[in-house]
C-alpha cells in the first residue's frame, strides 16, 4: 500500500522464510566469514570464466535460499534478480537453470533491495506465495568490465572501493516464521555530477540520503525506530559523507546506529583500501551477518539502504557524471512491540 | 573537475562536491612520488645486472646487450602478473611499475590474461592491446611527426 510519496508499507507483512549468502575466497578471510552459508576456496568456483563463476554463485544462493526453507524450485512463483555484467546475463542464466518464471532487474549495487521491495509487493499484493528475490557480483568479472584487467599494475586512490565475490538471496513467503519485510521506499535518481569511477561512495552517498529522507518523511519515523540504519557499498569515504550530509540536512543519526555493509565485510587488514562494493555486497551482508544478528536477537528492527552506482563503461569514457539510486527495506522480526 | 565541466553544474551539485571534496582522503603525493622512485630505481638496477650478466657471460656489447635485457624484464613482468603478483606490487609502487618496461608487457599479459574465456582470436587477439593500444598509436603518430621535423630542418640545413 502506497504511504507518502514513494513508500510502500506491506500490511500482511510478507515473512522471509530463509536466505542465503555465498562468497569467494577474499570473503572468506573477511570479518564476517562465519555468517556466510556457503564459502568458496576458488576464484572461478570450478568455471572456465568468472562469468560463469559469477552465475554458480548466484545457482547457489538461490538454491541454498530454496533449500533452507524446506521448498522446492517449482513452488516458487516468481525469481528477480539483477547484476553488474552486461545485459544482466548473470541472473539470466540463472534463471534459465532455475526454471522459475523470471523478472530481471537492473539497479546496479541496490538490486538486492530493489529486488526485496518488489518480491514482498508481490507477496503482500496476493500476486504470489512465493518469490525470490537474489543479486550477484564477481570482483574479477566487474574489474574487467568497468575498470581495467583484473592482473593490471595501476594504483588505485584511497576513495576506491572493492567489488564482493559473492550472492545472495531470500524467499518470501505469505505465511511461516521468520523476519518479516514490513515497508519499503524506493528512491528517485540523484546525480550531483562526479565523475570518478574510483570514487562511487562519494557518488552513492546523496542518492542514499535522498531516500533515507524521504523513507523517514514518508513513514514518519525517525531513526530512533531502528535498532540499525545500514546503506549498502558506500565504504568508509561514502559513508562518512553521508553521515555529515545527514546532519547538515538536520537528521540526528547516532553513529552507533548506523552503518554500511561494505564497511563491515571486511577486515582492516586486506586491502579493500575504502571498503565492499557490488551488488552482492549489500546482499551478503544483509541476507547473512545482518539477518543473523535478528536471529540472535541483537536486532529487532532494521532498516538497509542499498545504493547503487547507474553507469556504464561507455558513459564514463563519454565522461557522464555517475546518477545514482538508493532503495530502502524495512525487515523485522516477528513479534511487534 | 575543470572549470569548463563546473559551468553546467547547479548550484547544489556544485555545493555538494565542495563537501565532498573536503571530506575525501587526500591521495598522498610526496609519498606515491618517492616510493615509485625508489621501485622504479630497483627495477631499472635490477636491468642493469641483466646487462652487465649479457655483456660479461655473452657476447654483446653494450648496445647490443639492450635487447636480451628487455627481454629478461618483459618475461619477468609477465611471469609476475600471472602469478597475480605485479598488481600488489603496483598497488604499492604506482609509477615506479608503470613506466618501465616491465609495466608495458603487464598491461599487454593482464588484458590477455581477462579475455582468454573469450578465445584467441577475440578475445586474446582482440583485446591484448586494450590498455597498450593508445601507447603505440600515439607514440608511433608523434615519432612520425617528430620525423618530419626532423627531415624538414635538415632539408633547410639547420642540422
Amino acid at each position: 500500500m502506497l504511504q507518502g510519496h514513494q513508500s510502500w508499507v506491506f500490511q500482511s507483512r510478507p515473512v522471509i522464510l530463509a536466505s542465503a549468502a555465498v562468497g569467494g575466497p577474499f570473503e572468506a578471510k573477511g570479518a564476517l566469514a562465519d555468517d556466510f552459508d556457503l564459502l568458496h576456496d576458488d576464484l572461478r568456483m570450478g568455471q572456465d570464466s568468472y562469468e560463469k563463476a559469477e552465475k554458480k554463485l548466484l545457482e547457489d544462493a538461490c538454491n541454498k535460499a530454496i533449500e533452507k526453507a524446506g521448498k522446492k524450485k517449482e513452488d516458487v512463483q516468481f525469481f528477480l534478480s539483477g547484476d553488474l555484467i552486461n545485459q544482466i546475463i548473470s541472473s539470466s542464466f540463472t534463471a534459465r537453470t532455475l526454471a522459475i518464471p523470471y523478472l530481471g532487474i537492473f539497479g546496479a549495487c541496490s538490486c538486492s533491495m530493489e529486488g526485496l521491495a518488489l518480491a514482498a509487493l508481490l507477496v503482500d499484493s496476493q500476486s504470489a506465495e512465493l518469490v525470490l528475490a537474489a543479486t550477484s557480483s564477481h570482483n574479477s568479472a566487474v574489474e574487467k568490465q568497468f575498470r581495467y584487467p583484473t592482473e593490471y599494475g595501476s594504483q588505485k586512490p584511497p576513495t576506491a572501493q572493492w567489488t564482493v565475490t559473492g550472492a545472495g538471496a531470500a524467499l518470501l513467503g505469505q505465511e511461516g516464521n521468520g523476519l518479516r519485510v514490513t515497508a519499503a521506499t524506493i528512491g528517485r535518481v540523484v546525480d550531483m555530477g562526479l565523475s570518478d569511477p574510483f570514487n562511487m561512495g562519494g557518488a552513492m552517498a546523496p542518492a542514499a540520503v535522498d531516500t533515507i529522507q524521504a523513507h523517514f518523511r514518508d513513514l514518519g519515523s525517525d531513526p530512533s525506530h531502528y535498532d540499525l540504519i545500514a546503506t549498502g557499498d558506500l565504504g568508509q569515504v561514502g559513508h562518512q559523507l553521508a553521515s555529515d550530509l545527514l546532519k547538515k540536512h538536520g537528521i540526528e543519526m547516532p553513529d552507533e546506529k548506523f552503518t554500511d555493509c561494505g564497511k563491515l565485510i571486511y577486515t582492516r587488514k586486506q586491502p579493500v583500501i575504502a571498503g565492499g562494493s557490488g551488488c552482492a555486497c549489500s546482499a551478503v551482508v544483509t541476507y547473512g551477518h545482518l539477518f543473523n544478528r535478528m536471529y540472535r536477537g541483537e536486532l529487532n528492527k532494521i532498516l538497509v539502504v542499498a545504493t547503487g552506482a547507474l553507469l556504464s563503461p561507455l558513459s564514463f569514457q563519454q565522461k557522464e557524471s555517475i546518477p545514482s539510486i538508493a532503495h530502502a527495506v524495512v525487515i523485522e522480526k516477528e513479534e511487534r512491540e | 573537475m575543470s572549470d569548463k565541466s563546473k559551468k553546467k553544474l547547479t548550484p547544489t551539485q556544485q555545493e555538494y562536491q565542495a563537501f565532498a571534496k573536503r571530506r575525501e582522503p587526500k591521495r598522498p603525493v610526496f609519498k606515491n612520488s618517492l616510493k615509485a622512485f625508489l621501485v622504479g630505481g630497483i627495477i631499472c638496477t635490477i636491468g642493469q645486472g641483466f646487462q652487465w650478466f649479457y655483456m660479461t657471460f655473452f657476447d654483446f656489447t653494450e648496445t647490443t646487450a639492450g635487447n636480451p635485457t628487455v627481454a629478461t624484464m618483459i618475461i619477468l613482468s609477465v611471469i609476475l602478473t600471472s602469478l597475480g603478483v605485479y598488481d600488489h606490487i603496483a598497488q604499492w609502487a604506482g609509477g615506479g611499475t608503470i613506466v618501465p618496461v616491465t609495466g608495458f608487457a603487464n598491461t599487454l599479459a593482464s588484458a590477455a590474461l581477462d579475455h582468454r574465456s573469450e578465445g584467441f582470436v577475440l578475445g586474446v587477439g582482440g583485446n591484448m592491446f586494450k590498455i597498450a593500444g593508445p601507447v603505440i598509436t600515439y607514440g608511433v603518430f608523434s615519432a612520425f611527426i617528430i620525423g618530419l621535423i626532423a627531415v624538414a630542418l635538415k632539408a633547410l640545413g639547420g642540422m
